[in-house]
C-alpha cells in the first residue's frame, strides 16, 4: 500500500503540469492547484501513517516485486522495513507542511506544485526501493525538480545555488553509479536487488574502495563536510517549501543511502586497514572525523552568520553531522539515534526554515539579523517569536523534543565506539545552543533601542496577519517533534529491529 | 552467387531506390505547379511508404546474407545486428523526413527527399557490408548524399560554407580510409573482412607490424570522421550549425547508426576469427599480465580507445562554452560518440555488446532528431539558434518546452528517460567484457563526464523554464511537427520507464541465429 505514496505524487505532478493555465483569472487556477497539491500531500501522509501503523512489529514487507529489465536482472522491487516506514512518514509530514507553507505562492503556482510533488514522489521512491537500481533511479529523479524549484522560485543568487546543488547532486550520484556498475559486474549474481547484492559476498578488496566512494557519493547530499557547500547556499536560495524539503527530506536521502547502500552492502569497507595514522585506521575513523568536523564547523560558522537563513542552513550541516556520526558508530544505539535524528532534524529544520523563510521573511522582506534587530519582532510577530523559541529549543536538543533523544543516542553510540568522538561533538551541541540563542535574541527579543531615524512617526506598520495554513503547519510540526520527544518508542520500536538486521549483515 | 540471390539480399535497398525515383517522378512530373507544402507532404508520403516497404521486405531477405560464389565467406550479412541497424535507419529516416514538413529552406523538395533516401540506401549497405569494397561504396553513397543535404539551403551562406568544409574534410578522410584499405589488401591479399582477420595470423602481417598500425590508424581516421570522433571532428560543429535542420538530424542519427553498425561488423569479424585462432601469433599491444589490466590485446582496440577518451573529454568540455544550441548539440554528439566508441574498443562479439551499442545509437538518434526538430521550430521564429532565442519558451509554447525538457534530460542521462538506460547498458557491456583496472577507469571517466554534461544541458533548460521571455510572441510549429516531437518525447519516456521492451525487441532478431 505504501507504494501508492509514490504513484499519487507523480500522478499529481503530471496533473498539475497539464493543468490549463487560466489566461485572465489566474487566481482561480492557482487556488485549484493549491487544493490539488494539498489533497495529494495529505493523501500521501495518510497512506504513510496507515502503512506505518500496519507495519508495526513486522520486518521487511515486500510491496511489489516484478522483473523490470529481465535481461539485466533488474527488479521493480518496492518494500518497506522499519527504517523506511519512519522516513516515509517524515516525507509525508514534510510534504503536507511544505504545501501549507507555500500557500502564498502566486507565481506559476501549478508548475511550482508540479515540481514539488515530483520531488516528493522521487523521495518516497528512494525510501521504498529495495533494488539498488530502482533506488538509484528515484534518487536521480529527485535532482531535476530541486533545480527548477530553486532556480525559478528562489531568492539570493538562486541560479548559482540551483546549479551548484544540481551539479553536486549529480556528481554524487555519478559516484554511486560507478559503484553500482562495478558491484553489478563483480557480484555476478545477475541481480541488483539489495538483498541479493548483500548476499553476494563481494570481495573485501572491492568493498574497501566501494564503501568510501558510495559513502561520499551519498554523503554529498547529506551535507558531509567538506562536500557540504551546496547546502547553505541551496537552502538560502530556495523558496521556503523547497528549503524545508531540502533540509527535511533530501538531505535524508543522502544519509539513507549511506546507511542502506554503503553500510548495508559494503560492511567490510569499514574494517580496519591494518595500519593507522594518528588514530585513523579505517574508513570508519575517516568518516567519523569528517562528521565531527562537520558538527563543529557547521555550528561555528552558524555562529558568525549575519543572514538569519544562513544560520539555519549551517545548523543543518551541523545536525546532519550527528546523523553521519551515528551511522559510522556501527553500534545499535548509535545507528538508532542516527535514524531518529534524520526524522527529528527533518521536522525541526523544516519548521525553522518555515519560520525564517515564510513567516518572518515574507513580512519583513529582510533576513539580515542586523535589520531584524530594529524591528522588534518579539512584540510585533508574537506567533513567529514563540514558534521560533519552541523550534529553537527543540533544535538545541532540550529534553521533551525529538532532537534530544536522537542526539543522546548518537552520543552514547559514539562513546561506545570511541569516546573522543562524543567529547568533540558534545562541544558542537554547546555551540548549537549559542548560535540558536544568538539568532533568537537578535531576531526577536533584542533590547536595542531604535535609532531616531528608524522609529516611524505613525507607529509601526502592521504586518500581514498570520494565516491559517501557517498555523496549521506549525502546529503539525510541533506535534511531530513533541510526540516523538515524549514517547520515542513510537518510532524506536520500528527502527530498532530494522537497524539490528541491517547491522547483522543480512537484510533479512 | 547469382543475381536472384543478390536481389533477395538487397530488397530493402531496392525498395528505397524505387521510392527515390518515384518521388522524383511524382514531384517533377505531376506537382510542378502545386503549393510548396503540398509537394513536401506528397514527397514525404511516398518516401515514408518506401521506408515502410523496405521494412516489410526484410523478412524475405536471404537467411544469413549473401556469400561470395563458391565460398562460405559473407559479402553482405543479413539478420542479427544488421537487421536491427537497418530497421533503425529506416525509422530514423522517416522521422527525419517529418521534420521537412513545414520548412521552407528549399524549393527542390523532391531532390531533397530523393537524396535522403539514396543516402539511407548507403546506410543500409554499410550496415550489411562484409567487404572493403562494399564498405567503401556504401560509405561514399552515404557521404555524398550528406554533402548535398548540407548545402541544400541555397539562400544561406552558412549552409554553403558548412557543406564545403564537410566535403573537404570528408574527401580527405575517404582518401585516408581508402589508403588504409589498400594496405590491408596488400598485407592480407583479400578484401573480405573475415579473410583479412585470418590474414592477421599469417607470417606477412606478423613481420610488418608497423604497416598494420599505419593501415589501422588510417581506417580509424576515416571512420572516426564519420562518427565525429576527436580528432576527426572538426567538421561537426560547423555542419551542425549551418546545415538545414532535417539534414542535421539525418547526419546526427542515420549516418551515425550506419557507421556504428559498420564498426560492429568489423568487431564481430575480428572476434569471430579471434575465437577460432586464439591469442597466438598475432599483432598485440599487450602481453601477459598487461592484458589483465587494460583488457584488450589488439591495436585496433587501442586506437579506438584513445579516440573514445579524447572524444568524451573534449566533446563535453567544449560544449560547456557554446552559445549556439546547434553547436552545443554538435559537441554533445562528439561526446556521445566517445561513450559508444568505448564500447567498440571493448567489443566482445557477443550479442549483448552489439545490442548495447545499437541501443545507445538508436535511442540517441531518436532523441537528437527530436532535439533538432524542437530547435528548428524556435529558429523559424527567431532566425537564430542562440541560447537567448529560447528565453521564456515555457510561456510561449508549453509543449515545446516540455519536449526540450525531456529530450535534453535524456541526453544528459537522467533516469527514467531512455538515455540513462542506454548509458547504463553501454557501460555495463564494457565491464562485462573486462573488469580490469583500465576499462573501469574509462567507465568512471565516462560517468564523470556525463555529470559535466548536465551543466550545459541545464544551461539551455534554464533559459527555457527559468528566465523570463524577452518577448511574448508565441512560438508555433505546424501541428504535424509538434505531433512528431510529442511522439518522440513519449517514446523516450515510455522506453525509459519500460527499458525491457526494446531489449527484448532487439533480442528477437538473434532468435534464428
Amino acid at each position: 500500500m505504501l507504494a501508492w505514496t509514490i504513484y499519487i505524487s507523480f500522478a499529481g505532478a503530471l496533473l498539475l503540469a497539464l493543468l490549463p493555465k487560466g489566461k485572465a483569472g489566474n487566481g482561480q487556477s492557482a487556488a485549484l492547484a493549491r487544493v490539488i497539491a494539498l489533497a495529494i500531500a495529505v493523501a500521501g501522509f495518510a497512506i504513510a501513517i496507515t502503512g506505518f501503523a500496519a507495519g508495526a512489529g513486522q520486518g521487511r514487507v515486500t510491496i511489489v516485486d516484478v522483473p523490470w529489465v529481465p535481461m539485466m536482472g533488474i527488479h521493480y522491487m518496492l518494500a518497506d522495513d522499519g527504517i523506511s516506514r519512519v522516513l516515509v512518514l517524515l516525507t509525508g509530514l514534510a510534504a503536507v507542511a511544505g504545501v501549507l507553507f507555500s500557500w502564498n505562492i502566486e507565481h506559476r503556482t501549478s508548475e511550482f506544485f508540479a515540481f514539488f510533488l515530483a520531488l516528493i514522489g522521487g523521495v518516497y521512491g528512494v525510501f521504498l526501493s529495495f533494488d539498488l537500481f530502482l533506488l538509484f533511479v528515484f534518487y536521480e529523479i529527485a535532482i531535476v525538480p530541486k533545480y527548477f524549484l530553486i532556480a525559478i522560485w528562489g531568492s539570493t543568487r538562486r541560479e548559482y545555488a540551483a546549479m551548484k546543488l544540481a551539479l553536486y547532486s549529480f556528481v554524487g550520484s555519478a559516484m554511486v553509479l560507478i559503484v553500482l556498475l562495478a558491484a553489478y559486474a563483480t557480484s555476478g549474481s545477475h541481480s541488483t536487488a539489495l538483498v541479493d547484492l548483500s548476499r553476494a559476498n563481494l570481495p573485501v578488496s572491492f568493498q574497501m574502495w566501494a564503501f568510501p566512494v558510495t559513502f561520499i557519493g551519498f554523503g554529498i547530499l547529506a551535507g558531509l563536510w567538506p562536500f557540504h557547500t551546496w547546502a547553505p547556499t541551496g537552502h538560502v536560495a530556495a523558496p521556503t517549501a523547497a528549503s524545508m524539503l531540502l533540509a527535511g527530506v533530501v538531505m535524508k536521502l543522502g544519509a539513507y543511502g549511506c546507511l542502506r547502500v554503503a553500510i548495508g552492502l559494503f560492511p567490510h569497507g569499514l574494517d580496519p586497514w591494518g595500519w593507522s595514522f594518528w588514530g585513523i585506521g579505517s574508513w570508519r575513523d575517516v568518516f567519523a572525523l569528517l562528521a565531527v568536523i562537520g558538527i563543529l564547523f557547521g555550528a561555528l560558522v552558524a555562529l558568525a552568520q549575519t543572514d538569519f537563513k544562513f544560520v539555519i542552513g549551517y545548523s543543518s550541516v551541523s545536525h546532519m553531522g550527528f546523523v553521519l556520526l551515528g551511522l559510522v558508530t556501527l553500534t545499535q544505539v548509535g545507528v538508532d539515534g542516527a535514524v531518529l535524528q534524520m526524522y527529528s532534524h527533518g521536522v525541526i529544520a523544516g519548521l525553522l526554515f518555515a519560520i525564517v523563510g515564510r513567516i518572518v521573511y515574507e513580512r519583513t522582506h529582510t533576513r539580515q539579523l542586523a535589520e531584524l534587530e530594529g524591528m522588534y519582532l518579539g512584540r510585533r510577530l508574537p506567533f513567529a517569536a514563540w514558534a521560533f523559541v519552541i523550534a529553537g529549543v527543540a533544535s538545541m536538543g532540550l529534553p521533551g523534543f525529538s532532537g534530544f533523544v536522537a542526539e543522546l543516542q548518537v552520543l552514547i553510540g559514539a562513546w561506545i565506539a570511541k569516546p573522543w568522538w562524543t567529547a568533540a561533538s558534545g562541544v558542537g551541541i554547546v555551540i548549537g545552543v549559542a548560535y540558536t540563542w544568538r539568532a533568537l535574541q537578535k531576531a526577536f527579543f533584542t533590547d536595542r533601542l531604535p535609532r531616531p531615524d528608524e522609529h516611524p512617526k505613525e507607529g509601526w506598520p502592521k504586518f500581514d496577519a498570520i494565516t491559517w495554513p501557517e498555523v496549521t503547519a506549525t502546529c503539525l510540526l510541533f506535534a511531530a517533534t513533541l510526540i516523538v520527544g515524549v514517547y520515542p518508542s513510537i518510532l524506536l520500536n520500528s527502527i530498532e529491529p530494522a537497524v539490528k538486521a541491517l547491522l547483522a549483515g543480512g537484510m533479512q | 552467387m547469382n543475381y536472384a540471390d543478390l536481389f533477395r539480399v538487397t530488397l530493402p535497398e531496392t525498395a528505397l531506390d524505387i521510392a527515390a525515383l518515384l518521388v522524383l517522378i511524382v514531384d517533377l512530373g505531376f506537382l510542378r505547379k502545386a503549393a510548396l507544402q503540398t509537394r513536401i507532404v506528397a514527397s514525404v508520403l511516398i518516401a515514408v511508404l518506401g521506408c515502410g516497404a523496405a521494412v516489410l521486405t526484410m523478412p524475405y531477405q536471404a537467411d544469413g546474407g549473401l556469400t561470395y560464389p563458391g565460398t562460405t565467406d559473407l559479402l553482405l550479412s543479413a539478420g542479427g545486428y544488421t537487421a536491427i541497424a537497418q530497421v533503425g535507419i529506416l525509422i530514423l529516416t522517416v522521422l527525419t523526413l517529418f521534420l521537412l514538413i513545414g520548412s521552407d529552406f528549399t524549393k527542390h523538395v523532391s531532390e531533397f527527399v530523393a537524396v535522403v533516401l539514396m543516402a539511407a540506401t548507403g546506410g543500409l549497405l554499410i550496415s550489411a557490408a562484409q567487404d572493403l569494397l562494399v564498405i567503401f561504396v556504401g560509405l561514399e553513397l552515404l557521404s555524398l548524399g550528406l554533402y548535398i543535404l548540407t548545402a541544400f539551403a541555397k539562400r544561406s551562406g552558412k549552409s554553403a560554407e558548412s557543406a564545403m568544409k564537410y566535403y573537404l574534410f570528408g574527401g580527405m578522410s575517404a582518401a585516408f580510409l581508402l589508403f588504409g584499405f589498400s594496405y590491408l589488401y596488400g598485407l592480407t591479399g583479400s578484401t573480405n573482412l573475415h579473410q583479412i582477420m585470418l590474414g592477421f595470423y599469417g607470417p606477412t602481417v606478423i613481420s610488418s607490424t608497423s604497416l598494420v598500425y599505419v593501415a589501422l590508424v588510417m581506417i580509424a581516421a576515416g571512420l572516426g570522421f564519420k562518427v565525429a570522433a576527436v580528432p576527426f571532428h572538426l567538421w561537426a560543429p560547423d555542419t551542425y550549425e549551418g546545415a538545414p535542420a532535417p539534414a542535421v538530424a539525418f547526419i546526427a542519427s542515420v549516418s551515425k547508426v550506419a557507421s556504428f553498425a559498420l564498426l560492429i561488423g568489423i568487431g564481430t569479424a575480428a572476434d569471430h576469427i579471434f575465437n577460432q585462432m586464439g591469442h597466438s601469433d598475432v599483432v598485440t599491444v599487450s602481453r601477459g599480465s598487461m592484458t589483465k589490466w587494460i583488457g584488450f590485446t589488439g591495436p585496433w582496440s587501442l586506437i579506438i580507445a584513445i579516440i573514445a577518451v579524447a572524444s568524451m573529454v573534449f566533446g563535453n568540455l567544449a560544449a560547456l562554452a557554446q552559445n549556439s544550441v546547434r553547436r552545443l548539440l554538435a559537441y554533445s554528439a562528439i561526446a556521445h560518440a566517445g561513450y559508444i566508441l568505448l564500447a567498440v574498443a571493448y567489443y566482445s562479439g557477443s550479442n549483448i555488446n552489439a545490442n548495447a551499442i545499437l541501443y545507445y545509437i538508436l535511442t540517441y538518434g531518436l532523441t537528437t532528431i527530436g532535439a533538432f526538430g524542437a530547435v528548428s521550430v524556435v529558429e523559424r521564429i527567431h532566425g537564430s539558434d542562440r541560447m537567448d532565442a529560447f528565453l521564456g519558451l515555457y510561456k510561449r509554447n508549453g509543449l515545446l518546452a516540455g519536449v526540450l525538457l525531456v529530450l535534453f534530460l535524456s541526453l544528459a542521462g537522467i533516469p527514467p528517460l531512455v538515455g540513462f538506460w542506454a548509458k547504463f547498458n553501454l557501460f555495463a557491456a564494457v565491464l562485462q567484457v573486462n573488469r580490469g583496472m583500465v576499462p573501469f577507469a574509462f567507465v568512471a571517466l565516462a560517468v564523470a563526464m556525463s555529470a559535466v554534461s548536465l551543466y550545459y544541458y541545464l544551461q539551455v533548460l534554464k533559459r527555457v523554464f527559468v528566465m523570463p521571455p524577452a518577448n511574448e510572441t508565441p512560438v508555433k510549429g505546424t501541428p504535424l511537427t509538434m505531433g512528431v516531437l510529442a511522439l518522440i518525447t513519449l517514446v523516450v519516456v515510455v522506453l525509459g520507464c519500460l527499458p525491457g521492451l526494446m531489449q527484448s525487441w532487439m533480442a528477437s532478431f538473434y532468435a534464428g541465429m
